[in-house]
């Protein structure tokens, strides 16, 4: 599997995401600088975490206009399959490839720790491999990562069954206790109608190491490269 | 053509820098604070475009419709 890791400036998890997807056998990654304007030879793109373009005017919405971004809609259309992490989860929405869009933690605290979150359905490229149901430990670090959506937007998320992860408590239950930042119904991860996008504000690519405290992040990057692998192509 | 664009977060938005902000009015000692909603201005010095094409940039780029309105003032 070829993957590209996009970089913006102001990108900060790129490295993180090149050093998780190299750790898996029959994987190729590289960086992608946000200037370039092909991403063809890609079969997965991953938009990083980080603070592009420092976050000016609203999150993302500056990389949003960066020439790389026309390829990634091209690929996005072809069905590619694309993930958004924490930032790049920002971009994506402000770029229209998802709905909704990340406003300023309710609580205003710039949340970094780690969080569980319940996968809520296996039916996409990203949670083929893992039980609906199942918890996932995975950090998060954003000042930002309030999903909002109206209320509409809402309910053709849950029709559609677009709300791939959830923040939840130890026991599976979705809760206002167990919500870091104030998101919506605890989303912490939505996918497009496609299901080919997939952007969260948690960082699976921060827990695919016994040293950093969890491996729950692989199984996520298994579930792409089993897809990519299998030559499944999301259908259009 | 210099023009004012003001960004507000919608009704419906949680604006918690607001909030916090209404907060600190009180205890500043300012009491009846109903609400403070917390947005931008833009000032923009530019030629050679229509007023659509501004609007555009407004809904594109310097606001996000999905929370925020914005009003495009010229100014002269």
């Amino acid at each position: 599997m070829r993957c590209a890791v996009l970089q913006f400036p102001g990108s900060n998890g790129d490295i993180d995401a090149l050093g998780a997807l190299r750790s898996f056998q029959n994987v190729t990654a590289e960086l992608v600088w946000h200037q370039e304007k092909s991403l063809e030879s890609f079969d997965f793109i991953l938009l990083p975490g980080g603070f592009s373009y420092g976050d000016y005017l609203r999150c993302g919405a500056i990389a949003r206009f960066s020439p790389i971004m026309h390829a990634v809609q091209k690929a996005a259309a072809s069905g590619t399959l694309i993930l958004g992490i924490c930032n790049g989860f920002q971009i994506l929405c402000e770029a229209g490839l998802l709905p909704g869009t990340l406003i300023r933690n309710r609580n205003l605290l710039f949340r970094c720790e780690e969080r569980l979150v319940r996968v809520e359905t296996s039916d996409s490229p990203f949670t083929k491999k893992i039980s609906s149901g199942s918890l996932l430990h995975l950090p998060i670090a954003h000042g930002e990562g309030c999903y909002f959506a109206r209320e509409e937007t809402l309910q053709e998320l849950h029709d559609k069954d677009q709300v791939l992860l959830r923040y939840a408590t130890s026991k599976g239950e979705i809760t206002k206790a167990s919500n870091p930042n104030g998101s919506c119904e605890n989303i912490a991860g939505i996918c497009n109608q496609k299901r080919n996008v997939f952007g969260l504000m948690p960082h699976p690519e921060r827990a695919c190491d016994e040293l950093l405290g969890s491996t729950d992040g692989r199984i996520i990057f298994e579930s792409i490269l089993d897809h990519v692998h299998s030559g499944a192509r999301t259908s259009l | 053509m210099k023009v004012r664009i003001t960004i507000m977060p919608q009704a419906a938005v949680l604006d918690p820098a607001g909030v916090a902000t209404a907060h600190a009015l009180e205890h500043m000692g300012l009491h009846g604070v109903r609400s403070v909603r917390i947005g931008k201005s833009i000032e923009l010095d530019i030629e050679g475009v229509t007023e659509e094409e501004l609007h555009q940039a407004c809904r594109e780029l310097l606001s996000n419709p999905v929370m925020e309105d914005y009003r495009l003032e010229i100014l002269s």
